[in-house]
């Protein structure tokens, strides 16, 4: 299943991207935004960046039966041993009741992977495997 | 796809000669209607594997190929070792050893009609199912160690499962040169309340009737005969799966560069067999082989205390259990030698002839049984290796249906409910934690599995031996 997201910044195109994760797992909609977790992550480039931040999302709600709906996103692109990217990803527990669940996320894939800046915003998109 | 692309080896082989830095051709084995259905991803996929250093033969693509990631769903490559071959996480994919297994019953159809409802509401309560579903089993740092060493064989220690299934799994239930230390922390905690789940997605669990024999001797040798219920199982490794695939994946990406390896696209990630990273991934991919066996194994023992309950006079002996996500390590003919290859199957079966030595013996001389899982509301099929199917594609043979409907296409097109009802208007009692994941699960998402058995059938990858078709269907 194809996500993307869009913003002024990178970091906003992966905040973007984190909701649609979400999506493709439960309606995002009625996700509250209860619990912080601090998610960090480096990578040599954006692309493999932003396929880190999903999967240690995706790591996340495995582990902790969470998921997520907002998110703080924070890249650090200047160092010279690659970027590395700290975030905040706000949540609550998973509630068959309430979440309108479909599938789990197995991980991120590098199929359509792209991180780019198009037209006058950015871009951040892959497929993930369910 | 466009059959211009194509040589004609024959009215179900397709080959794309090799040509710009293919090392061999790729074959595709499909009917002329199913090559033209082919995503064009496909063709781009099997061109891209044929690339890849060390490939032996060819990159051949099943009947239900279509676009994966790096390689293309249903694709099936082999590596020498010995001429720089390579093992690529990207080729065996995230849900590594995702696979289907059969359990026979000893009933009939009119044995367990009157008690469907109960079957199907007992399963449902004992199977964890869905998103975010738990296991009953929990373990410790020992249990795991050992659990990723032995696989179907230590569940069975456990007391979940008879020893006489082992010998009806693949490698006897247990994958050597497993690893535990090889898989992360994360993969480990990821796995920690996953033991006997069955997932999401397409994976699921049905009781399924017996409505067709296509040949009687095998099928005997297989145990089934029309009316027969069985009962099958598809799932895998579950989270220390995925896990293990997202991390190794991203180490092959950024090491393939440092063994000089230009991957035509990053999904392709991999490493020579005879590197630190390759070995390294062997070990933890074969430990994750491991726990799907085990897993297949519990989900086994707890289907068989629900037939216990619900239907005392069932006896539920395993068919068959095969893997579909995996790189194994096989002895093939190659150039009229015999060559220890290393032969990753992505959404393929592997499909032993008759006589082969790794099968038990009762069923040796009919070959290995193939399991193809349909949809809900379709059938799936039995088949068996063939004695060609070796010189064809290393012993291998199609997986599934494959979609013809994206998720999200499907969940605006169908409604869960109303998808539950269609079913059990039809006599198929679903059961299931989401209706959005019925939905996108409905069975016209997918292609004509029909089309794809008989293609497989007709290209000798494997026999067609009975079709199975739902009476009730577990969903995650």
């Amino acid at each position: 299943m194809g996500i993307r997201g869009f913003g002024e910044t990178c970091a906003q195109a992966f905040e973007q991207a984190g909701l649609a994760l979400t999506a493709v797992v439960a309606d995002t909609g009625v996700v509250e935004p209860r619990v912080a977790v601090p998610i960090d992550c480096a990578a040599p480039d954006a692309e493999l960046l932003f396929a880190d931040w999903l999967n240690s999302l995706i790591y996340e709600m495995s582990t902790r039966r969470m998921l997520f709906a907002h998110f703080d996103v924070r890249i650090d692109g200047e160092r010279t041993d690659g970027m590395r990217l700290h975030a905040t990803a706000w949540g609550e527990g998973i509630d068959p009741s309430r979440h309108r669940l479909a599938v789990e996320i197995k991980g991120a894939t590098y199929t359509a992977l792209r991180v780019a800046r198009v037209g006058g915003e950015w871009l951040a998109q892959t497929v993930v495997d369910v | 796809m466009d059959l211009a692309l194509f040589r004609r080896r024959s009215d179900y082989e397709w080959e794309i000669p090799a040509h710009g830095a293919m090392r061999v051709p790729a074959v595709i084995f499909a009917d002329e209607a199913l090559v033209r259905a082919m995503d064009d991803k496909v063709y781009a996929q099997a061109v891209n594997v044929a690339k890849l250093p060390g490939i032996v033969k060819a990159s051949y693509a099943m009947p239900d190929a279509h676009w994966g990631y790096g390689f293309p769903i249903g694709g099936v490559a082999a590596f020498d070792p010995d001429d720089g071959g390579v093992v690529s996480a990207g080729g065996v994919g995230f849900d590594i050893s995702c696979g289907v297994r059969c359990l026979h019953t000893g009933l009939k159809r009119a044995d367990v009609m009157p008690a469907q409802k109960a079957l199907a509401d007992a399963l449902y309560d004992r199977i964890p199912a869905g998103l975010g579903s738990t296991g009953l089993i929990r373990l410790g740092a020992g249990e795991t160690e050992a659990m990723l060493t032995r696989g179907a064989a230590w569940a069975v220690e456990r007391g979940w499962g008879r020893v006489e299934d082992l010998e009806r799994i693949e490698e006897r239930g247990q994958m050597p040169h497993a690893k535990p230390g090889n898989v992360s922390p994360q993969a480990k905690k990821r796995q920690r309340d996953e033991m006997g789940t069955l997932g999401s997605g397409n994976h699921y669990l049905e009781v399924q009737e017996v409505t067709a024999v296509f040949d009687e001797r095998i099928a005997a040798s297989f145990g089934l005969a029309p009316g027969d219920v069985v009962v099958m199982i598809h799932c895998g490794s579950r989270g220390l799966g995925h896990q293990i695939g997202t991390e190794f994946l991203k180490r092959m990406a950024i090491a393939a560069s440092q063994y000089g390896i230009a991957l035509p696209d990053r999904e392709l990630a991999c490493a020579p067999i005879r590197s630190d990273v390759g070995q390294e991934y062997l070990g933890a991919m074969r430990a994750a082989i491991n726990c799907a066996l085990a897993n297949r194994q519990i989900l086994t023992h707890l289907v068989r205390q629900v037939f216990a309950a619900v239907l005392p006079r069932a006896n539920l002996p395993l068919l068959y259990d095969v893997s579909h996500n995996t790189c194994k390590v096989e002895e093939h003919r190659v150039d009229g030698a015999s060559k220890s290859l290393y032969v990753h199957r992505k959404g393929a079966t592997r499909a032993f002839g008759p006589g082969h030595p790794d099968l038990p013996p009762a069923i040796r001389a009919a070959g290995q049984p193939v399991l193809i899982g349909g949809s809900m509301g379709t059938g799936s099929y039995v088949l068996a290796g063939t004695a060609g199917s070796e010189a064809l594609a290393f012993s291998s043979a199609c997986h599934g249906a494959g979609r013809a409907m994206s998720r999200h296409q499907a969940m605006r097109t169908f409604g869960g409910r109303q998808v539950v009802d269609d079913l059990a208007a039809r006599g198929i009692l679903i059961r299931s934690p989401s209706t959005r994941g019925v939905a996108e699960e409905a069975p016209d998402a997918y292609k004509n599995v029909t089309a794809v058995v008989d293609a497989a059938d007709a290209a000798g990858l494997a026999r067609k031996v009975a079709r199975v078709e739902p009476l009730v269907c577990i969903k995650g």
